[in-house]
Protein backbone atom coordinates (compact mmCIF):
# COMPACT_ATOMS: atom_id res chain seq x y z
CA UNK A 1 0.00 0.00 0.00
CA UNK A 2 1.33 3.70 -0.92
CA UNK A 3 0.93 5.16 2.26
CA UNK A 4 1.85 8.92 0.85
CA UNK A 5 -0.78 8.48 -1.74
CA UNK A 6 -3.59 6.80 0.31
CA UNK A 7 -6.60 8.83 1.46
CA UNK A 8 -7.60 8.18 5.01
CA UNK A 9 -10.21 6.07 4.55
CA UNK A 10 -8.07 3.67 2.08
CA UNK A 11 -5.60 3.34 5.04
CA UNK A 12 -7.92 3.09 7.49
CA UNK A 13 -10.55 0.53 5.67
CA UNK A 14 -7.00 -1.15 4.59
CA UNK A 15 -6.83 -1.36 9.08
CA UNK A 16 -9.87 -2.43 10.04
CA UNK A 17 -9.94 -5.70 7.12
CA UNK A 18 -5.80 -6.23 8.29
CA UNK A 19 -4.52 -5.69 5.05
CA UNK A 20 -2.17 -3.64 6.96
CA UNK A 21 -2.00 -2.95 10.98
CA UNK A 22 -1.83 0.29 12.49
CA UNK A 23 1.52 -0.12 13.62
CA UNK A 24 3.22 -0.74 10.87
CA UNK A 25 1.25 2.77 9.53
CA UNK A 26 2.68 4.50 12.32
CA UNK A 27 6.50 2.54 12.37
CA UNK A 28 6.46 4.25 8.45
CA UNK A 29 5.43 7.76 9.39
CA UNK A 30 7.71 7.09 12.82
CA UNK A 31 10.62 6.47 10.40
CA UNK A 32 10.11 9.01 7.83
CA UNK A 33 9.42 11.89 10.44
CA UNK A 34 13.33 10.35 12.09
CA UNK A 35 14.58 10.69 8.64
CA UNK A 36 13.45 14.30 7.29
CA UNK A 37 12.59 15.97 10.64
CA UNK A 38 16.11 17.44 10.76
CA UNK A 39 15.69 19.38 7.67
CA UNK A 40 12.46 20.83 8.01
CA UNK A 41 11.88 21.06 12.13
CA UNK A 42 8.15 20.65 11.99
CA UNK A 43 8.13 18.49 15.24
CA UNK A 44 8.91 19.70 18.64
CA UNK A 45 8.57 16.29 19.94
CA UNK A 46 7.45 12.57 19.17
CA UNK A 47 5.15 10.65 20.61
CA UNK A 48 6.75 8.27 23.05
CA UNK A 49 3.76 5.81 23.00
CA UNK A 50 2.59 6.38 19.65
CA UNK A 51 3.33 2.84 18.51
CA UNK A 52 1.65 1.42 22.20
CA UNK A 53 -1.38 3.54 21.16
CA UNK A 54 -1.08 1.55 17.20
CA UNK A 55 -0.99 -1.27 18.86
CA UNK A 56 -3.88 -1.25 21.19
CA UNK A 57 -5.87 -0.24 18.01
CA UNK A 58 -5.05 -3.13 16.12
CA UNK A 59 -5.52 -5.40 19.54
CA UNK A 60 -9.46 -4.12 19.29
CA UNK A 61 -9.76 -5.28 15.31
CA UNK A 62 -8.70 -8.51 16.75
CA UNK A 63 -11.80 -8.88 19.11
CA UNK A 64 -13.73 -7.04 16.35
CA UNK A 65 -14.21 -3.76 18.38
CA UNK A 66 -15.63 -0.57 16.65
CA UNK A 67 -12.55 1.62 16.22
CA UNK A 68 -13.96 4.42 14.29
CA UNK A 69 -13.21 6.34 10.72
CA UNK A 70 -9.59 7.53 11.42
CA UNK A 71 -8.48 3.71 12.50
CA UNK A 72 -4.73 3.46 12.05
CA UNK A 73 -4.29 7.85 11.01
CA UNK A 74 -1.36 9.12 11.99
CA UNK A 75 -1.99 12.41 12.76
CA UNK A 76 0.97 15.18 14.11
CA UNK A 77 -1.18 18.00 16.05
CA UNK A 78 0.09 21.44 16.57
CA UNK A 79 1.60 22.15 20.22
CA UNK A 80 -1.20 24.26 20.80
CA UNK A 81 -3.54 21.66 21.41
CA UNK A 82 -3.07 19.90 24.92
CA UNK A 83 -1.62 16.29 24.58
CA UNK A 84 -2.69 14.17 28.45
CA UNK A 85 1.30 13.24 29.55
CA UNK A 86 2.74 14.59 26.21
CA UNK A 87 4.46 17.88 26.75
CA UNK A 88 2.64 20.68 25.30
CA UNK A 89 4.38 23.93 24.90
CA UNK A 90 2.99 26.62 22.00
CA UNK A 91 6.41 27.09 20.83
CA UNK A 92 7.01 29.26 24.01
CA UNK A 93 9.78 29.00 27.01
CA UNK A 94 7.02 29.39 29.91
CA UNK A 95 5.37 26.33 28.75
CA UNK A 96 8.32 24.13 27.97
CA UNK A 97 8.00 21.70 31.24
CA UNK A 98 4.17 21.43 30.76
CA UNK A 99 2.76 18.50 30.76
CA UNK A 100 -0.96 18.60 30.33
CA UNK A 101 -3.01 16.17 32.23
CA UNK A 102 -6.15 16.21 30.02
CA UNK A 103 -6.47 15.59 26.25
CA UNK A 104 -8.17 18.81 24.50
CA UNK A 105 -11.31 17.90 23.01
CA UNK A 106 -10.28 17.88 19.71
CA UNK A 107 -7.43 15.04 20.35
CA UNK A 108 -9.86 13.20 22.42
CA UNK A 109 -12.15 13.12 19.23
CA UNK A 110 -9.65 12.24 16.56
CA UNK A 111 -8.25 9.24 19.23
CA UNK A 112 -11.72 7.66 19.90
CA UNK A 113 -11.99 7.67 16.30
CA UNK A 114 -8.98 5.49 16.04
CA UNK A 115 -6.26 8.30 15.13
CA UNK A 116 -2.67 7.56 16.38
CA UNK A 117 -1.12 11.01 17.80
CA UNK A 118 2.39 10.70 16.24
CA UNK A 119 3.78 13.96 18.10
CA UNK A 120 3.78 17.75 18.33
CA UNK A 121 4.04 20.25 15.41
CA UNK A 122 6.12 23.25 15.43
CA UNK A 123 4.09 26.81 15.59
CA UNK A 124 4.48 30.96 15.93
CA UNK A 125 4.95 31.20 19.54
CA UNK A 126 1.55 31.14 21.13
CA UNK A 127 0.57 31.21 17.30
CA UNK A 128 1.18 34.50 17.13
CA UNK A 129 3.25 34.74 13.01
CA UNK A 130 2.86 34.44 10.21
CA UNK A 131 6.09 32.86 9.22
CA UNK A 132 6.78 30.05 12.31
CA UNK A 133 10.13 32.19 12.80
CA UNK A 134 8.96 32.62 16.56
CA UNK A 135 9.15 29.57 18.26
CA UNK A 136 11.64 29.10 21.01
CA UNK A 137 12.04 25.52 19.52
CA UNK A 138 13.71 27.14 16.32
CA UNK A 139 12.11 28.08 12.87
CA UNK A 140 10.76 25.34 10.67
CA UNK A 141 10.81 25.36 7.13
CA UNK A 142 9.54 24.61 3.69
CA UNK A 143 9.93 21.42 2.54
CA UNK A 144 9.50 22.83 -1.43
CA UNK A 145 12.52 24.90 -0.56
CA UNK A 146 14.04 25.46 2.59
CA UNK A 147 15.35 28.87 2.17
CA UNK A 148 11.87 29.68 2.25
CA UNK A 149 9.41 29.88 5.67
CA UNK A 150 6.54 27.35 5.46
CA UNK A 151 4.42 30.43 6.98
CA UNK A 152 2.39 30.36 10.30
CA UNK A 153 1.42 30.21 12.89
CA UNK A 154 0.43 26.23 12.04
CA UNK A 155 3.62 26.32 10.16
CA UNK A 156 4.97 22.81 11.72
CA UNK A 157 1.36 21.16 10.39
CA UNK A 158 1.93 22.44 7.36
CA UNK A 159 5.37 21.75 6.38
CA UNK A 160 5.14 18.34 8.08
CA UNK A 161 1.85 17.81 5.61
CA UNK A 162 3.74 18.54 2.86
CA UNK A 163 6.50 16.67 3.31
CA UNK A 164 4.10 13.59 4.29
CA UNK A 165 5.76 13.33 7.86
CA UNK A 166 2.52 12.77 9.02
CA UNK A 167 -0.49 11.46 7.41
CA UNK A 168 -2.86 14.57 8.39
CA UNK A 169 -2.27 17.18 11.02
CA UNK A 170 -4.26 19.58 12.91
CA UNK A 171 -4.03 23.16 12.75
CA UNK A 172 -5.28 26.39 13.91
CA UNK A 173 -6.77 29.45 13.00
CA UNK A 174 -7.01 32.75 14.39
CA UNK A 175 -6.23 35.10 11.81
CA UNK A 176 -5.33 32.64 8.94
CA UNK A 177 -3.14 30.43 10.57
CA UNK A 178 -4.18 27.25 8.72
CA UNK A 179 -5.14 28.69 5.51
CA UNK A 180 -1.86 30.36 5.32
CA UNK A 181 0.46 28.00 5.59
CA UNK A 182 -1.51 25.45 3.43
CA UNK A 183 -1.50 27.68 0.56
CA UNK A 184 2.26 27.87 1.16
CA UNK A 185 3.23 24.64 1.34
CA UNK A 186 0.77 23.39 -1.35
CA UNK A 187 -1.68 21.41 0.97
CA UNK A 188 -5.59 21.71 1.90
CA UNK A 189 -6.07 23.53 5.23
CA UNK A 190 -9.86 24.64 6.07
CA UNK A 191 -11.00 26.64 9.00
CA UNK A 192 -14.37 25.74 10.26
CA UNK A 193 -17.06 28.23 11.12
CA UNK A 194 -16.42 29.40 14.85
CA UNK A 195 -18.41 27.35 17.36
CA UNK A 196 -18.36 24.59 14.98
CA UNK A 197 -14.97 22.88 16.65
CA UNK A 198 -14.75 22.64 20.64
CA UNK A 199 -11.61 24.99 21.94
CA UNK A 200 -11.32 23.20 25.32
CA UNK A 201 -7.84 22.07 25.82
CA UNK A 202 -6.48 24.69 23.34
CA UNK A 203 -4.32 27.56 24.62
CA UNK A 204 -6.02 30.11 24.40
CA UNK A 205 -5.03 33.42 21.57
CA UNK A 206 -8.01 35.23 20.91
CA UNK A 207 -10.85 32.83 21.83
CA UNK A 208 -13.46 35.14 19.89
CA UNK A 209 -11.48 34.42 17.07
CA UNK A 210 -9.47 30.86 17.54
CA UNK A 211 -11.01 27.66 15.95
CA UNK A 212 -8.81 24.45 15.08
CA UNK A 213 -9.23 22.67 12.04
CA UNK A 214 -7.57 19.99 9.30
CA UNK A 215 -4.38 20.47 7.48
CA UNK A 216 -4.09 17.55 4.92
CA UNK A 217 -3.66 16.55 1.52
CA UNK A 218 -6.67 16.35 0.17
CA UNK A 219 -10.40 17.63 0.42
CA UNK A 220 -11.93 14.30 0.91
CA UNK A 221 -9.47 14.15 4.10
CA UNK A 222 -10.44 17.38 5.49
CA UNK A 223 -13.97 16.38 4.65
CA UNK A 224 -13.59 12.87 7.09
CA UNK A 225 -11.38 14.76 9.80
CA UNK A 226 -14.19 17.70 9.99
CA UNK A 227 -17.31 15.02 10.53
CA UNK A 228 -14.41 13.53 13.83
CA UNK A 229 -13.74 17.23 15.25
CA UNK A 230 -16.52 18.89 14.86
CA UNK A 231 -19.69 19.01 17.13
CA UNK A 232 -21.23 20.39 20.25
CA UNK A 233 -18.90 20.17 23.20
CA UNK A 234 -20.43 20.44 26.94
CA UNK A 235 -16.59 21.95 27.99
CA UNK A 236 -16.68 24.83 25.61
CA UNK A 237 -20.52 26.94 25.97
CA UNK A 238 -19.49 28.91 22.25
CA UNK A 239 -20.07 25.35 20.41
CA UNK A 240 -22.84 24.91 18.44
CA UNK A 241 -25.22 22.39 18.52
CA UNK A 242 -26.37 22.30 14.73
CA UNK A 243 -25.87 19.17 13.41
CA UNK A 244 -22.61 18.14 11.78
CA UNK A 245 -23.34 17.17 7.88
CA UNK A 246 -21.44 13.34 6.78
CA UNK A 247 -19.07 16.35 4.82
CA UNK A 248 -17.45 13.36 2.91
CA UNK A 249 -19.94 11.46 2.20
CA UNK A 250 -21.85 14.69 0.59
CA UNK A 251 -18.52 15.81 -1.51
CA UNK A 252 -19.10 16.32 -5.24
CA UNK A 253 -18.37 18.73 -8.01
CA UNK A 254 -21.73 19.32 -9.13
CA UNK A 255 -21.13 23.36 -8.87
CA UNK A 256 -23.35 23.91 -11.71
CA UNK A 257 -25.36 27.03 -11.17
CA UNK A 258 -23.40 28.69 -8.02
CA UNK A 259 -23.15 31.95 -7.32
CA UNK A 260 -19.61 32.56 -6.15
CA UNK A 261 -18.90 36.59 -5.21
CA UNK A 262 -15.72 38.07 -6.18
CA UNK A 263 -14.76 41.28 -3.38
CA UNK A 264 -14.57 44.01 -5.01
CA UNK A 265 -11.88 45.60 -2.25
CA UNK A 266 -9.38 42.40 -3.15
CA UNK A 267 -8.93 42.75 -6.88
CA UNK A 268 -6.62 45.18 -8.17
CA UNK A 269 -4.74 45.17 -4.79
CA UNK A 270 -1.17 47.43 -5.60
CA UNK A 271 0.21 44.58 -3.36
CA UNK A 272 -0.33 41.23 -5.35
CA UNK A 273 2.06 39.26 -6.59
CA UNK A 274 1.72 38.29 -10.76
CA UNK A 275 1.98 34.76 -9.86
CA UNK A 276 -0.91 35.20 -6.93
CA UNK A 277 -3.59 36.96 -9.62
CA UNK A 278 -2.79 34.47 -12.82
CA UNK A 279 -3.67 31.12 -10.05
CA UNK A 280 -6.32 33.17 -9.29
CA UNK A 281 -7.54 34.04 -12.23
CA UNK A 282 -6.87 30.40 -13.30
CA UNK A 283 -9.37 29.00 -10.89
CA UNK A 284 -12.12 31.64 -11.73
CA UNK A 285 -11.56 30.14 -14.97
CA UNK A 286 -12.07 26.51 -13.94
CA UNK A 287 -14.91 27.19 -12.21
CA UNK A 288 -16.83 28.74 -14.72
CA UNK A 289 -15.92 25.89 -16.84
CA UNK A 290 -17.65 23.67 -14.71
CA UNK A 291 -20.92 25.81 -14.52
CA UNK A 292 -20.16 28.66 -11.71
CA UNK A 293 -21.68 31.51 -12.20
CA UNK A 294 -19.56 34.88 -10.63
CA UNK A 295 -20.68 37.89 -9.36
CA UNK A 296 -18.83 41.01 -7.98
CA UNK A 297 -19.13 41.68 -4.60
CA UNK A 298 -18.66 44.84 -2.30
CA UNK A 299 -17.62 44.28 1.56
CA UNK A 300 -15.91 47.93 1.74
CA UNK A 301 -15.24 47.19 6.01
CA UNK A 302 -12.62 44.21 4.95
CA UNK A 303 -10.06 47.06 3.96
CA UNK A 304 -10.09 47.77 8.07
CA UNK A 305 -9.74 43.77 8.45
CA UNK A 306 -5.79 43.98 9.72
CA UNK A 307 -6.28 46.83 12.26
CA UNK A 308 -9.63 45.57 13.38
CA UNK A 309 -7.80 41.96 14.06
CA UNK A 310 -4.82 43.06 15.38
CA UNK A 311 -6.41 45.50 17.99
CA UNK A 312 -8.98 42.79 18.87
CA UNK A 313 -6.82 39.78 18.76
CA UNK A 314 -3.72 41.54 20.33
CA UNK A 315 -6.39 42.97 23.63
CA UNK A 316 -8.00 39.16 23.91
CA UNK A 317 -4.13 37.73 24.11
CA UNK A 318 -3.21 40.22 26.67
CA UNK A 319 -5.83 39.30 28.87
CA UNK A 320 -5.50 35.22 27.95
CA UNK A 321 -1.68 34.97 28.42
CA UNK A 322 -2.04 36.57 32.00
CA UNK A 323 -2.43 33.16 33.66
CA UNK A 324 0.99 32.51 32.72
CA UNK A 325 2.75 33.65 35.66
CA UNK A 326 5.21 31.47 37.19
CA UNK A 327 3.15 29.81 40.03
CA UNK A 328 0.61 26.61 39.08
CA UNK A 329 2.89 25.16 35.95
CA UNK A 330 5.36 26.53 33.19
CA UNK A 331 8.36 28.23 33.13
CA UNK A 332 9.15 30.15 36.83
CA UNK A 333 12.71 32.33 36.73
CA UNK A 334 15.23 31.68 38.94
CA UNK A 335 15.23 33.05 42.09
CA UNK A 336 17.81 32.97 44.50
CA UNK A 337 15.58 33.77 47.91
CA UNK A 338 11.67 34.27 47.54
CA UNK A 339 10.90 35.85 50.61
CA UNK A 340 12.52 39.13 50.13
CA UNK A 341 10.87 39.58 46.79
CA UNK A 342 7.22 41.30 45.86
CA UNK A 343 4.84 39.02 44.02
CA UNK A 344 4.56 41.76 41.31
CA UNK A 345 8.43 41.53 40.45
CA UNK A 346 8.39 37.51 40.80
CA UNK A 347 5.67 37.89 37.88
CA UNK A 348 7.49 40.35 36.09
CA UNK A 349 10.61 38.89 35.84
CA UNK A 350 9.16 35.07 35.13
CA UNK A 351 7.01 36.72 32.43
CA UNK A 352 9.96 38.75 30.98
CA UNK A 353 12.00 35.84 30.54
CA UNK A 354 9.47 33.31 29.39
CA UNK A 355 8.06 35.12 26.81
CA UNK A 356 9.38 35.45 22.99
CA UNK A 357 9.49 39.35 21.59
CA UNK A 358 6.94 39.21 19.45
CA UNK A 359 4.69 37.52 22.33
CA UNK A 360 5.97 40.51 24.46
CA UNK A 361 4.66 43.10 21.67
CA UNK A 362 1.62 42.08 21.22
CA UNK A 363 0.74 41.60 25.08
CA UNK A 364 2.01 45.37 24.90
CA UNK A 365 -0.26 46.26 22.08
CA UNK A 366 -3.46 44.42 23.85
CA UNK A 367 -2.94 45.70 27.32
CA UNK A 368 -2.67 49.33 25.97
CA UNK A 369 -5.86 48.91 24.01
CA UNK A 370 -7.49 47.88 27.01
CA UNK A 371 -5.77 49.92 29.39
CA UNK A 372 -8.30 53.02 31.30
CA UNK A 373 -8.42 56.05 28.80
CA UNK A 374 -7.90 54.01 25.46
CA UNK A 375 -10.16 50.88 25.73
CA UNK A 376 -13.29 53.07 23.76
CA UNK A 377 -10.56 54.14 20.98
CA UNK A 378 -9.29 51.08 20.28
CA UNK A 379 -11.01 47.85 21.66
CA UNK A 380 -14.15 49.16 21.60
CA UNK A 381 -14.21 50.57 18.49
CA UNK A 382 -12.68 47.52 16.78
CA UNK A 383 -15.61 45.37 18.24
CA UNK A 384 -18.31 48.17 17.00
CA UNK A 385 -16.43 48.07 13.42
CA UNK A 386 -16.50 43.95 13.63
CA UNK A 387 -20.50 44.02 14.45
CA UNK A 388 -20.40 46.05 10.68
CA UNK A 389 -17.98 44.38 9.36
CA UNK A 390 -20.08 40.93 9.95
CA UNK A 391 -23.36 42.59 8.95
CA UNK A 392 -21.53 43.41 5.08
CA UNK A 393 -21.26 39.56 5.00
CA UNK A 394 -24.13 38.54 5.57
CA UNK A 395 -26.07 41.00 3.18
CA UNK A 396 -23.12 39.38 0.64
CA UNK A 397 -24.26 35.90 1.37
CA UNK A 398 -28.15 36.70 1.00
CA UNK A 399 -27.43 36.72 -2.76
CA UNK A 400 -23.82 34.20 -2.98
CA UNK A 401 -23.15 30.59 -2.10
CA UNK A 402 -19.36 31.45 -1.10
CA UNK A 403 -16.47 33.99 -2.13
CA UNK A 404 -13.17 33.25 -3.84
CA UNK A 405 -10.09 35.12 -3.47
CA UNK A 406 -6.13 34.53 -3.09
CA UNK A 407 -5.11 33.52 0.17
CA UNK A 408 -1.96 35.70 0.49
CA UNK A 409 -0.86 38.46 -1.31
CA UNK A 410 2.43 36.62 -2.40
CA UNK A 411 3.46 32.82 -2.55
CA UNK A 412 5.74 31.57 0.21
CA UNK A 413 8.74 34.33 0.97
CA UNK A 414 12.21 33.51 2.20
CA UNK A 415 13.45 33.00 5.88
CA UNK A 416 14.02 36.55 7.43
CA UNK A 417 12.86 38.10 5.20
CA UNK A 418 10.11 40.00 6.52
CA UNK A 419 10.28 39.65 10.33
CA UNK A 420 12.20 42.85 11.11
CA UNK A 421 9.30 45.15 10.90
CA UNK A 422 6.05 43.77 11.88
CA UNK A 423 3.71 46.32 10.70
CA UNK A 424 5.05 45.15 7.12
CA UNK A 425 4.36 41.12 8.63
CA UNK A 426 0.94 42.11 9.85
CA UNK A 427 -0.23 43.48 6.70
CA UNK A 428 0.21 40.08 5.22
CA UNK A 429 -2.50 38.77 7.05
CA UNK A 430 -4.70 41.27 4.45
CA UNK A 431 -7.03 38.62 2.54
CA UNK A 432 -7.47 35.90 6.07
CA UNK A 433 -8.29 38.21 8.83
CA UNK A 434 -11.68 38.92 8.10
CA UNK A 435 -12.34 35.61 7.59
CA UNK A 436 -12.31 35.06 11.89
CA UNK A 437 -13.66 38.49 12.64
CA UNK A 438 -17.12 37.42 10.66
CA UNK A 439 -16.82 33.95 12.45
CA UNK A 440 -17.04 32.13 8.74
CA UNK A 441 -15.51 29.26 7.79
CA UNK A 442 -12.40 29.79 5.17
CA UNK A 443 -10.58 27.31 3.28
CA UNK A 444 -7.11 26.79 1.13
CA UNK A 445 -6.83 24.58 -1.61
CA UNK A 446 -3.58 24.16 -3.94
CA UNK A 447 -4.26 25.61 -7.02
CA UNK A 448 -0.88 26.84 -9.01
CA UNK A 449 3.12 27.21 -8.47
CA UNK A 450 4.81 30.46 -8.49
CA UNK A 451 7.49 31.05 -11.11
CA UNK A 452 10.46 29.66 -8.36
CA UNK A 453 8.11 26.53 -7.75
CA UNK A 454 6.44 27.16 -4.84
CA UNK A 455 2.96 26.68 -4.32
CA UNK A 456 0.34 28.94 -4.30
CA UNK A 457 -3.42 28.08 -2.87
CA UNK A 458 -6.08 29.78 -3.49
CA UNK A 459 -9.06 30.84 -1.07
CA UNK A 460 -13.00 30.10 -0.57
CA UNK A 461 -14.88 31.65 1.96
CA UNK A 462 -18.82 30.31 3.08
CA UNK A 463 -21.38 31.48 5.02
CA UNK A 464 -21.75 30.47 8.64
CA UNK A 465 -22.09 26.39 9.00
CA UNK A 466 -21.69 26.10 5.25
CA UNK A 467 -19.12 23.91 5.52
CA UNK A 468 -20.35 21.23 2.74
CA UNK A 469 -20.01 24.37 0.09
CA UNK A 470 -17.07 25.23 0.37
CA UNK A 471 -15.61 21.38 0.34
CA UNK A 472 -17.43 21.05 -2.81
CA UNK A 473 -16.20 23.98 -4.60
CA UNK A 474 -12.55 22.96 -3.40
CA UNK A 475 -13.21 19.07 -4.20
CA UNK A 476 -13.69 20.48 -7.62
CA UNK A 477 -10.90 22.78 -8.08
CA UNK A 478 -8.48 19.84 -6.79
CA UNK A 479 -9.76 17.91 -9.48
CA UNK A 480 -9.33 20.07 -12.44
CA UNK A 481 -5.60 21.24 -10.47
CA UNK A 482 -2.19 20.79 -12.23
CA UNK A 483 -1.39 20.88 -8.70
CA UNK A 484 -2.60 17.68 -7.41
CA UNK A 485 -0.55 14.93 -7.19
CA UNK A 486 3.05 17.12 -6.95
CA UNK A 487 4.92 16.37 -4.19
CA UNK A 488 7.94 18.27 -2.97
CA UNK A 489 11.18 17.45 -3.67
CA UNK A 490 12.51 16.14 -0.55
CA UNK A 491 11.90 12.31 -0.79
CA UNK B 1 2.95 58.70 20.11
CA UNK B 2 4.21 56.37 22.65
CA UNK B 3 6.49 57.64 24.78
CA UNK B 4 9.03 55.84 27.35
CA UNK B 5 6.82 56.58 30.39
CA UNK B 6 3.55 54.93 29.36
CA UNK B 7 5.40 52.13 27.85
CA UNK B 8 6.67 51.48 31.22
CA UNK B 9 3.19 52.07 32.72
CA UNK B 10 1.75 49.61 30.15
CA UNK B 11 4.93 47.01 31.12
CA UNK B 12 3.70 47.48 34.49
CA UNK B 13 -0.41 46.55 33.88
CA UNK B 14 0.85 43.89 31.59
CA UNK B 15 3.39 42.30 34.74
CA UNK B 16 6.07 42.07 32.24
CA UNK B 17 10.06 43.55 32.99
CA UNK B 18 10.98 44.86 29.87
CA UNK B 19 14.74 45.81 29.50
CA UNK B 20 15.39 49.99 28.27
CA UNK B 21 16.51 48.75 24.87
CA UNK B 22 13.20 46.87 24.77
CA UNK B 23 11.12 49.61 26.08
CA UNK B 24 12.50 51.83 23.44
CA UNK B 25 11.91 49.24 20.54
CA UNK B 26 8.19 48.55 21.59
CA UNK B 27 7.66 52.09 22.20
CA UNK B 28 8.85 53.35 18.24
CA UNK B 29 7.03 50.02 16.84
CA UNK B 30 3.70 50.48 18.51
CA UNK B 31 3.86 54.21 17.50
CA UNK B 32 4.07 53.59 13.48
CA UNK B 33 1.52 50.30 14.05
CA UNK B 34 -1.35 52.17 16.38
CA UNK B 35 -0.65 55.39 13.81
CA UNK B 36 -1.72 52.54 10.98
CA UNK B 37 -4.43 50.96 13.02
CA UNK B 38 -5.88 54.63 13.54
CA UNK B 39 -8.02 54.34 10.21
CA UNK B 40 -10.75 52.96 12.32
CA UNK B 41 -11.57 56.24 13.83
CA UNK B 42 -13.32 57.61 10.98
CA UNK B 43 -15.71 54.71 11.06
CA UNK B 44 -18.87 56.01 12.15
CA UNK B 45 -20.16 53.40 14.84
CA UNK B 46 -22.48 55.43 16.53
CA UNK B 47 -25.25 53.20 17.86
CA UNK B 48 -23.34 49.91 17.44
CA UNK B 49 -23.11 47.48 20.16
CA UNK B 50 -19.80 45.95 19.77
CA UNK B 51 -19.19 42.03 18.98
CA UNK B 52 -17.53 39.64 20.52
CA UNK B 53 -19.04 36.04 19.46
CA UNK B 54 -19.45 36.03 15.75
CA UNK B 55 -21.30 33.53 14.76
CA UNK B 56 -25.18 32.66 15.98
CA UNK B 57 -24.38 30.70 18.78
CA UNK B 58 -27.27 28.78 21.50
CA UNK B 59 -25.40 29.48 24.29
CA UNK B 60 -25.85 25.95 25.97
CA UNK B 61 -24.98 25.27 29.86
CA UNK B 62 -24.43 22.23 30.75
CA UNK B 63 -26.09 20.75 33.92
CA UNK B 64 -24.28 21.95 37.56
CA UNK B 65 -23.46 18.56 38.18
CA UNK B 66 -19.66 18.12 40.10
CA UNK B 67 -17.42 14.99 38.09
CA UNK B 68 -14.62 13.71 39.41
CA UNK B 69 -12.28 14.14 35.91
CA UNK B 70 -9.07 15.23 37.35
CA UNK B 71 -7.38 14.44 40.81
CA UNK B 72 -5.75 17.17 43.01
CA UNK B 73 -2.31 15.29 42.69
CA UNK B 74 -2.82 15.75 38.60
CA UNK B 75 -3.81 19.23 38.69
CA UNK B 76 -0.65 20.28 40.85
CA UNK B 77 2.07 18.35 39.53
CA UNK B 78 3.27 21.12 37.13
CA UNK B 79 3.78 23.70 39.86
CA UNK B 80 7.82 24.75 39.83
CA UNK B 81 7.66 25.10 43.61
CA UNK B 82 4.89 23.67 45.71
CA UNK B 83 4.66 22.33 49.37
CA UNK B 84 2.11 19.35 49.12
CA UNK B 85 -0.77 20.43 47.12
CA UNK B 86 0.25 24.51 47.58
CA UNK B 87 1.91 26.81 45.19
CA UNK B 88 4.93 28.72 46.98
CA UNK B 89 4.70 32.45 45.98
CA UNK B 90 6.65 35.55 47.41
CA UNK B 91 5.11 36.53 50.47
CA UNK B 92 2.20 38.09 50.04
CA UNK B 93 1.13 39.66 53.14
Amino acid sequence: MDLIQASFKQVSDAVKSKKISATEVTQFFLNRAEKLNPKLNAYIAMNESALNDAKAVDEKIAKNENVGPLAGVSFGIKDLLCTKNLRTTAASKILSNFIPPYDASVVARLKSSGAIVLGKLNLDEFAMGSSNETSFFGKCYNPWNTAYVPGGSSGGSASAQAARIAMGTIGTDTGGSIRQPASFCGVVGIKPTYGRVSRYGIIAYASSLDQAGPIVSSVEDAALTLEVICGHDDKDSTTSTKKVPEFSKNLNTNVKGMKIGLVKQYQNNDLLHPDITKTYHAAIEELKKAGAEFVEVSIPLTEFAVPMYYLIAASEASSNLARYDGVKYGYRSEFKDLSSLSLDDFYAQTRGEGFGKEVKRRIMLGTYCLSSGYYDAYYNKACQVRRLLREQYLDVFKNCDALLSPVTTSPAFKVGERSADPLKMYLNDIFTTSTNLAGLPGMSVPFGFSAEGMPIGVQLTGAHFEEQKILNLAYTLESMSSAKGRTPNVF
Amino acid sequence: MIDQKTIEHIAKLARLKVTPEEATEYGEQLTKVLAHFQQIASLDTSNIEPLVTPSEIDFFAREDIVKQENTTEEMVKNAPDKAGNLFKVPPVV
